[in-house]
């Protein structure tokens, strides 16, 4: 099918939804629940934003990521849904706790959460999100998603897919996943590990200002870097 | 060897000379000396053969053209006629005695070798301009000469005469070849040719429509290499350099070149009434004003370059009588015996220690510690003094008697105004020359009081080239007045009674009066003890005379005075004597007219780049300076700031885009 | 339903993560944000996949295939990010990203101590710092 033909199905299509017009609500009201679960979502979202809690904001990065999650089901995807908790709910907030912890991040309020690009950057995200909404809306106002018959992305559907027609990619992405992993072992490992056996001294706070002379001491407060890294 | 080949030999070779002294004059000092005097020797036989095979017959011209130049061609030609044969033999000469001389003279000289490739260079040069017929070509020699008169007057530059002297020497030539040069564009546009020949071609047809500017344009350039009135004053000052370099400079090269330069195209001078009236006139303010001036200088050196510019005005003025041979006859005979002047000079400067008369007046015996100096330098101030038989005198009877022939009216070539000037003229100024020459003899080889040092024997290399420039100074006049003729334009040159017993009886006159001044002051000169000599007399001749020069302003109290009761000189001007020391004030003028507007507008000038021409410019700066810091606050290192201005500008051009797409 | 719906949400929850990129210090932040923003993106994917799959009969469904390269290649992004962040803490002491200024003009690339440097420019939010921690 040529993409000249597939245009002109689309707009006979959409013309003829928008023809029967509708309206904004179905009567299963999956509109209804879409729009709960979406305002959770983004409530959750602009809470992960401005807290001043870090760990708060990854966990209200969960509720933002599971109500996704409840989005793509509802949008007949549900084994994107299942991905989406297992890899984003499941490891990637965790790897994030994970890093809060190891960058000694404050639990309870931390009164230095925001820059001072906040104005900026609100005005920005503003202009943004006004222009995205008035173009998204402009253009798809009238366009209608049939969700009923056979489901779209089962499982099964999804998986035919992918390893009929998406193979090559597939795999291509299982290398970066690979040269991925091997970049952060080695971005993470400590620099020279084990290398100074009187490095165990007292541990300072992070950022404290080293007054040994160069040189000598540099290797020193390296490995005391380090292990404050790591603890 | 054909003529023309030997003729182009004759400068190349102390041009190649030249080049060799200053590429290996570091390396291999020990060729210094050999290749100064070798490359000149030989071009002084070569000129001789040329002279030789010349033998006063039809001029020798050759030409090549090495390029097309456009309008008017510059060739590479050769014009050899009587007088650029002789001149160039007599330019050989000095500069072979010179050569010789320095090697004495400059015996340990750490830039011997620089300023003997000088000399090599200053010679070719001349040699290049007596030859040539081709106006441009010799225009290079001319600036050659100029270039190569301020390395070698400001030899000693440590000393700060010798620097001024060798800047001012070199932009009072230049303020004269300024208008040399528009002059020669100006003949040759006439002409349409540079060439010497086709030039005297066109004036002999009426060619030339602006004969009058252009002689005058020219004359400034003569007037400034020739030393004449009012472009003389480097002259004197350039005393500053070292004595064989007065010699050569004073002799045969340089101040010669400028009359030679008029005596080649006279016929075109002659095209302008005007133009022989300004030469006549110039030349009796310069003999005069000279002679005068010569009378009251201290400096030994001093004193002869006054009598130079004065036998220069000589030459002008038979030139301004419209006799070539005349002027070129005098040329000669004074090349040598001005030559021997001062290289006589330059050893009594070195056997007493200064260049100072008052000082040698007050020494005894000065004249035993340098036999061969007083014997050759009396007869070259006889000569000087144009006393018969010397070569002066008939070289001087000539330019007399050609006036005395104008006067009279035998001639048409030249107004009998410019013939009375210059008659009168010369005739002062023969008294006068007689008398500065008494003095300048009796001052320095008739003094009395302390002895004088005694350093041993002068080198034998400056003391031959004496003897060997005393032979023309006293035979070449009486033998040459009647060969001469043949060579130049066939104008008799045998003296005329009128003149000869007039001259001689006036510079009589003038030997006798001082010498008589001279008993009469000498009395004073026990009881007015003055002097200073040099603090190394043992040094070579020209350390003794660098220190010489750089001691007198601070014992006398100025570069060319003294203030000597005995100088007979001073009787004899009365007056006129403190004004004729500083040349007339001359310089004081300059400095009024040339100087000070110069500083002034410098002055200006800097004002104006500093204060008008800046201030545009750094205001131009405001702007940029204000945008980089304005940019170079930007530059926070804080990535968000940066993310959020490209984010900003991506929404920014977004929502441009949107607009533009759906036409709103 | 409507296609607006879907796509007005991941525009929104895309504004959201972009305020935060520009907005948080702490870059483990940064990195949630960055998440919030690609999440955003997906859902695009998933919307518009589940409508051209009917609108279009698309077979393919390229959509939904990309979401799930996207997811992995964020999980990737996650962890190398990660690692950065824990190297730039380790080798600084903090891992705020406003503190990371060497590329600053007037930042002298020698200076061992350019913490201090950064803690000393004129940045408001080292002000409000130090009245805070004070």
């Amino acid at each position: 099918m040529s993409t000249a033909a597939t245009a002109g199905a689309l707009t006979a299509g959409t013309l003829r939804r928008a023809a029967e017009s509708p309206g904004f609500l179905s009567p299963t009201g999956v509109e209804i629940t879409f729009l709960l679960v979406g305002l959770v979502t983004l409530g959750a979202a602009v809470v992960t934003v401005t807290t001043r809690q870090l760990v708060h904001a990854a966990l209200w990065l969960v509720v933002a990521l599971g109500g996704l999650a409840i989005e793509y089901l509802l949008l007949t995807a549900e084994f994107i849904a299942w991905v989406q908790v297992l890899i984003y709910v499941g490891s990637v907030v965790v790897l994030l706790l994970f890093g809060l912890m190891l960058t000694r991040a404050p639990i309870g309020r931390s009164p230095d959460a925001d820059s001072g690009n906040r104005p900026v950057a609100l005005a920005v995200a503003v202009v943004a999100a006004g222009a995205l909404v008035w173009v998204v809306v402009d253009a798809f106002r009238t366009t209608w998603i049939d969700l009923d018959g056979a489901p779209s992305g089962t499982t099964e559907v999804t998986g035919a897919s992918l390893f009929q027609h998406w193979v090559l990619p597939f795999e291509a992405l299982s290398v970066l996943l690979l040269a991925a992993l091997v970049g952060a072992i080695v971005l993470s490992r400590k620099a020279n590990a084990g290398s100074e056996p009187g490095a165990s001294g007292e541990p300072g706070a992070p950022g404290v200002k080293d007054t040994a002379p160069p040189g000598t001491a540099t290797g020193v407060t390296r490995a005391r870097r380090d292990q404050e890294g790591d603890r | 060897m054909t003529t023309t080949t030997l003729a182009v030999l004759v400068p190349l070779l102390p041009f190649l000379g030249a080049l060799a002294g200053l590429l290996l004059g570091r390396t291999a000092p020990g060729f210094a000396r050999p290749l100064a005097v070798l490359p000149t020797l030989a071009s002084l036989a070569l000129a001789a053969t040329v002279a030789a095979r010349q033998g006063g017959g039809p001029p020798v011209d050759a030409a090549t053209e090495l390029t097309p130049t456009g309008s008017v061609p510059i060739e590479l030609a050769l014009h050899i006629d009587g007088f650029a044969a002789l001149t160039a033999v007599v330019v050989g000469t000095v500069a072979t005695c010179v050569q010789i001389y320095s090697t004495g003279y400059l015996r340990d000289d750490p830039r011997y070798s620089s300023y003997a490739a000088l000399v090599s260079l200053f010679t070719s040069a001349m040699l290049l301009v007596v030859y040539t017929g081709d106006l441009m070509v010799l225009l290079v020699g001319w600036e050659v000469m100029g270039i190569c008169s301020y390395f070698l007057v400001g030899h000693y530059w440590e000393t700060p005469e010798a620097r001024a002297a060798s800047l001012k020497a070199f932009l009072v030539t230049k303020l004269g070849d300024v208008p040399f040069l528009i002059g020669l564009f100006a003949l040759a546009a006439d002409a349409g040719s540079f060439r010497i020949t086709r030039i005297l071609g066109a004036v002999a047809h009426g060619g030339i429509d602006h004969p009058t500017l252009i002689a005058l344009l020219l004359l400034a350039g003569v007037a400034g290499k020739s030393a004449q009135f009012p472009l003389h004053t480097w002259l004197p000052d350039a005393m500053a350099g070292p004595t064989p370099v007065s010699a050569l400079i004073h002799a045969a090269t340089m101040v010669a070149a400028g009359v030679y330069f008029v005596a080649r195209l006279l016929p075109l001078f002659e095209a302008s009434q005007a133009a022989m009236t300004v030469l006549a006139v110039m030349a009796a303010v310069t003999m005069t004003g000279s002679a005068l001036a010569a009378l009251a200088q201290d400096d030994i050196k001093r004193v002869l370059a006054y009598s130079t510019i004065g036998q220069l005005g000589y030459m002008t003025g038979a030139l301004a009588v419209a006799d070539r041979g005349a002027a070129v006859f005098h040329l000669l005979s004074h090349g040598a015996f001005k030559a021997l002047l001062f290289l006589a000079a330059g050893v009594i400067i070195h056997a007493a220690g200064t260049n100072s008369l008052a000082a040698m007046s007050r020494m005894s015996h000065l004249r035993d510690r340098v036999p061969d100096a007083y014997w050759t330098m009396t007869v070259a101030l006889l000569a000087l003094a144009a006393i018969p038989p010397f070569s002066g005198f008939f070289s001087k009877e000539a330019v007399l008697g050609v006036a005395e022939h104008v006067v009279t009216g035998h001639t048409e070539h030249a107004p009998a105004a410019a013939g009375w000037i210059v008659l009168l003229a010369g005739l002062l100024t023969a008294l006068l020359t007689a008398a500065y020459a008494t003095r300048l003899w009796l001052l320095a080889f008739r003094g009395r009081g302390t002895e004088a040092p005694d350093h041993g024997r002068q080198p034998l290399t400056m003391t031959t080239v004496l003897w060997v420039l005393a032979v023309p100074s006293l035979a070449f006049g009486g033998f040459a007045f009647r060969v001469l003729p043949d060579w130049f334009d066939g104008h008799d040159l045998t003296p005329t009674l009128t003149t000869s017993v007039l001259g001689t009886g006036v510079a009589l006159v003038g030997g006798i009066v001082t010498y008589a001044t001279w008993r009469h002051t000498t009395a004073h000169a026990a009881r007015v003890p003055l002097g200073a000599v040099a603090a190394h007399p043992e040094g070579d001749a020209g350390q003794v005379e660098a220190e010489a020069i750089a001691s007198h302003a601070p014992a006398y109290g100025d570069v060319a005075y003294a203030a000597d009761p005995s100088d007979p000189g001073r009787l004899l001007l009365g007056r006129l004597h403190r004004h004729a020391a500083v040349g007339f004030h001359l310089d004081a003028v300059y400095s009024a007219l040339f100087v000070r507007p110069v500083r002034a507008g410098a002055s200006i000038v800097r004002f104006l780049d500093r204060e008008v021409v800046d201030t545009y410019v750094r205001g131009a700066g405001i702007l940029p300076r204000w945008l980089g810091a304005a940019v170079r606050r930007a530059q926070t290192g804080n990535l968000q700031t940066y993310v959020s201005a490209l984010l900003a500008g991506t929404v920014v051009l977004a929502v441009a885009a949107v607009l533009v797409a759906t036409g709103a | 339903m409507h296609l607006a719906y879907p796509a007005v949400l991941a525009a929104l929850l895309f504004c959201t993560g972009l305020y935060g990129v520009l907005a948080r210090r702490n870059a483990i932040l940064v990195l949630m944000s960055v998440e919030l923003m690609l999440n955003a993106v997906n859902l695009n994917l998933v919307a518009f996949d589940a409508w051209l799959s009917r609108a279009a009969e698309d077979t393919l469904h390229s959509g939904q295939a990309l979401a799930l390269f996207t997811i992995a290649v964020a999980a990737a992004e996650i962890g190398i990010g990660l690692a950065i962040v824990l190297a730039v803490y380790r080798n600084r002491g903090t891992s705020d990203i406003d503190r990371l200024r060497d590329t600053a003009e007037g930042h002298d690339p020698d200076d061992p101590d350019s913490d201090a440097t950064g803690r000393a420019l004129p940045a408001p939010a080292a002000g409000e710092k130090a009245e805070a921690t004070a």
